[in-house]
């Protein structure tokens, strides 16, 4: 075994240089020149500030603006830093409910989530995206169904034509990349900036 | 279920298949030492390696020298990891300013990565450093996988060669493995993925105002150059929490199919890598047309499953499947074929959470590493897994009959036999036996997050995960305490060293054997009876073990929340 620890320790530290420093690396370098904006996360900027990244969902709670799906990411309690409290969209601690399909605790959260939307909107039925969290709880979008649902409540809000939001939803919805891979839907921090900017003309 | 969702499983069928050939006879010439497209380029690193660490690439070792040379290598690689993620704090590029990690985790964590496992007892953005997840866990992402390729290699040249003791050198199998193969594919992945929108950067988290006015703080970070190498390496440890279900980690559907194709591309081209070495491509078929009846079969039913919305859901008149931990770019048919693909390959990473999937849903990933992670399998492990069970077959037909067994003109005889049971019993001697105890010590009742069966389920999964190398989770169940971290580690461990020794033993003593020809009594290997007869065994082994398990997680929850009974924690 001894005659085998100089090519495993000097193997080993060789690899490290290649595959743990010099491939990271130059992968950096190559995207930061090629495709800056895409390495450096997609951010948006509004005013000169960064209002959030085009592929991290963001919470919304105000009536005039879309909403994106419900959250489970947590945060460390102020108060306590053992303990986690709720904090929707905190894009630095990425995670699920992990609830499972006889869950209790499920039940009851989804129930919560479904009286508050039917309140909203008694017309139509609720998309099933609305009230169920995303795996990363940062699901940056909604189904076009699920965007055309809230139409009514923030039509309400804005005091804009139903028909004029409707449009514009349509408008923002991406369908399958190349009509057949993933599900059709809408990205909502983009949807809602657009809102902005209709609201201003 | 739709007919787009049955058009993207058809395609990916079909890239993977596609992709068996070329890679196959690629890596064959890499192994066999011949000139190849990257020769020019690569050759002379390859040699300046073993110039500095001293290796003759022309020596080659018995069965005993290899597994030695791998687990000194492994050993070091452990060491070297567990220093960078307890110096993180003093070392450079931690921009986030995490602390040293814990020794417990550090240990789970090591183990975790130079086993091939990667199970996320550490959460990605709020545990690791830029230098950690790059210098720690990119680099052992790298050899563990190159040190599955070399095994499976070691093997295939016992079943190759005749009269012979040695089986190559691990050395150069797991340098030209990291060289010729991952790097130049992860080196294409990696730019195709940032195209999509992945973050490679090294600044620091990005504090971001919403249009509400409140505070975001965005993590990013190298993610591309590490997650190409962690799905083509089937490792699957997440650059964040939320592995690839995290918009970053997975942008687009475009991103998450690249992702799932590298998951099974190599272990798929193995198998022609094997037909080739032994001089008959049809015995790689074979064994691919095996695990591909097995996966074919698990897609559809975790898909129908998670199409269906469960009780919870459609009890309060919801419809559209079960969305529960799923993301929207993915839907249903993406996030239910990505299961069953992480599950089968020893991948482990996930783009929806299992925890939250139906019960049947998620009693495919289950049995799907309890079946030993042989439908293609970990890079390396799968074929090697899958060539137990076929020494286990062929011994099986050769009782049935009356007649000596032999597969490739090797006679299979006592040893191996025993070694071949010896590296299947491990492992549900780790996922059950460790299950059994924690679900009796304080420990680890602390750690489920559901009530009722499925709690037994998320720690099932964790031991079945932990044992099979895969490392996903059934993420609710709290495994960063002394307890999970430490019993998850052994198992791992096991799971790993007690399978690739006994079948590098199997291949050294293989490779001393005459080669008996073939005369009309012998078996023949590549027709349907024998793919037939393979898949009996690995279903036939993985439900006797399994089933009584399985019947007390997923199976009583199914019937439970058929019923329309839910499970409240603390009552």
């Amino acid at each position: 075994m001894l005659n085998q620890l100089r090519p495993a320790l000097v193997l080993l530290i060789a690899m490290t240089a290649v595959t743990g420093l010099a491939y990271p690396l130059a992968i950096t370098g190559i995207a930061g020149a090629v495709l800056p904006a895409r390495a450096a996360g997609s951010l948006i900027e509004r005013d000169g500030k960064v209002v959030g990244s085009s592929l991290i969902g963001q919470s919304f709670t105000g009536a005039g603006y879309f909403h994106g799906r419900p959250s489970a990411t947590t945060a460390a309690d102020p108060a306590d830093a053992a303990k986690a409290v709720p904090a929707p969209y905190n894009a630095a601690n990425s995670a699920g409910s992990n609830l499972g399909p006889t869950s209790a605790a499920l039940a009851e959260r989804v129930k919560g989530e479904l009286d508050t939307l039917k309140a909203e909107n008694p017309n139509q039925p609720v998309p099933v995206d609305l009230v169920t969290t995303s795996g990363s709880g940062l699901d940056p979008d909604v189904s076009p169904e699920a965007a055309l649902f809230q139409v009514p409540r923030v039509a309400r809000a804005r005091n804009l034509p139903e028909d004029k939001l409707r449009e514009l939803v349509t408008s923002r919805v991406e369908g399958r990349t190349l009509g057949l891979l993933g599900e059709p839907r809408v990205n909502v921090l983009a949807l809602n900036l657009a809102l902005d900017d209709l609201a201003k003309r | 279920m739709t007919l787009n969702g049955w058009m993207q499983i058809a395609l990916y069928c079909a890239v993977v298949l596609a992709l068996v050939k070329p890679l196959g006879l690629y890596m064959t010439r890499v192994f066999n030492g011949e000139r190849n497209l990257l020769s020019p380029v690569l050759a002379p690193i390859e040699r300046g390696l073993y110039r500095v660490s001293g290796i003759d690439a022309r020596q080659e070792q018995t069965w005993l020298g290899y597994a030695g040379a791998m687990v000194v290598f492994n050993v070091a690689g452990f060491v070297l990891l567990y220093a960078i993620l307890r110096l993180q704090a003093v070392l450079p590029l931690n921009p986030a300013d995490q602390a040293a990690v814990a020794p417990d985790l550090a240990f789970n964590t090591s183990t975790s990565f130079v086993t091939n496992t990667n199970w996320q007892s550490y959460g990605g953005e709020t545990t690791l450093s830029y230098l950690s997840q790059m210098l720690g866990l990119t680099h052992q992402n790298f050899v563990s996988a190159a040190s599955g390729i070399a095994v499976a290699v070691a093997l295939i040249r016992g079943f190759a060669r005749a009269s012979t003791r040695t089986l190559g050198s691990f050395w150069v199998d797991m340098t030209r493995a990291t060289l010729y193969v991952l790097l130049p594919l992860c080196v294409l992945i990696a730019l195709f993925l940032v195209s999509q929108g992945m973050p490679q950067t090294l600044q620091p988290y990005i504090e971001a105002t919403t249009l509400e006015g409140a505070k975001q703080t965005i993590a990013v970070g190298p993610v591309a150059s590490q997650v190409a190498i962690k799905m083509l390496g089937t490792n699957g440890g997440g650059f964040f929490n939320a592995n690839a279900a995290h918009p970053f980690e997975n942008p687009t559907a475009l991103s998450n199919f690249v992702q799932i194709v590298s998951i099974f591309a190599l272990g798929a081209a193995l198998t022609n890598v094997f037909g080739r070495m032994v001089g008959d491509e049809r015995q790689g078929w074979a064994i691919l047309a095996a695990m591909g009846l097995l996966f074919v079969v698990g897609v559809a039913v975790t898909y129908w499953a998670e199409a269906n919305a469960h009780g919870v859901l459609s009890n309060l008149g919801l419809t559209g499947g079960n969305m529960e931990g799923k993301e929207v770019r993915f839907g249903i048919a993406a996030s239910a074929l990505f299961a069953v693909i992480t599950t089968a390959a020893s991948c482990g990473a996930v783009n929806a959470m299992h925890d939250s999937f139906t019960a049947l849903g998620g009693l495919i990933p289950l049995l799907n590493m309890q079946l030993g992670e042989v439908i293609i399998g970990g890079v390396g492990a799968g074929l090697y897994g899958m060539l137990i069970f076929v020494v286990v077959a062929i011994f099986v037909a050769g009782l049935m009959v009356g007649r000596t067994p032999e597969y490739l003109g090797k006679k299979i005889e006592a040893k191996e036999v025993k070694m071949a049971m010896l590296g299947i019993l491990c492992l549900p001697l780790m996922m059950l036996g460790f299950t059994a105890l924690a679900t009796v010590v304080p420990a680890g009742l602390a750690g489920p997050a559901n009530a009722g069966p499925h709690g037994f389920s998320e720690i099932l999964y964790a031991y079945t995960s932990a044992a099979a190398n895969n490392g996903s989770a059934f993420g609710g169940l709290t495994a960063n305490t002394l307890f999970y971290n430490t019993t998850l580690a052994i198992g791992m461990l096991v799971g790993r060293f007690f399978v690739k020794i006994p079948v590098l033993a199997i291949a050294g003593s293989l490779a001393a054997k005459k080669r008996v020809p073939a005369s009309a009594g012998t078996f023949p290997t590549h027709g349907g009876l024998f793919i037939g007869l393979l898949v009996g065994v690995v279903l036939i082994m993985g439900g006797l073990t399994f089933f009584p398990s399985l019947a007390l997680g997923p199976v009583v929850e199914h019937l439970a929340g058929a019923a329309g009974q839910t499970f409240a924690t603390g009552g």
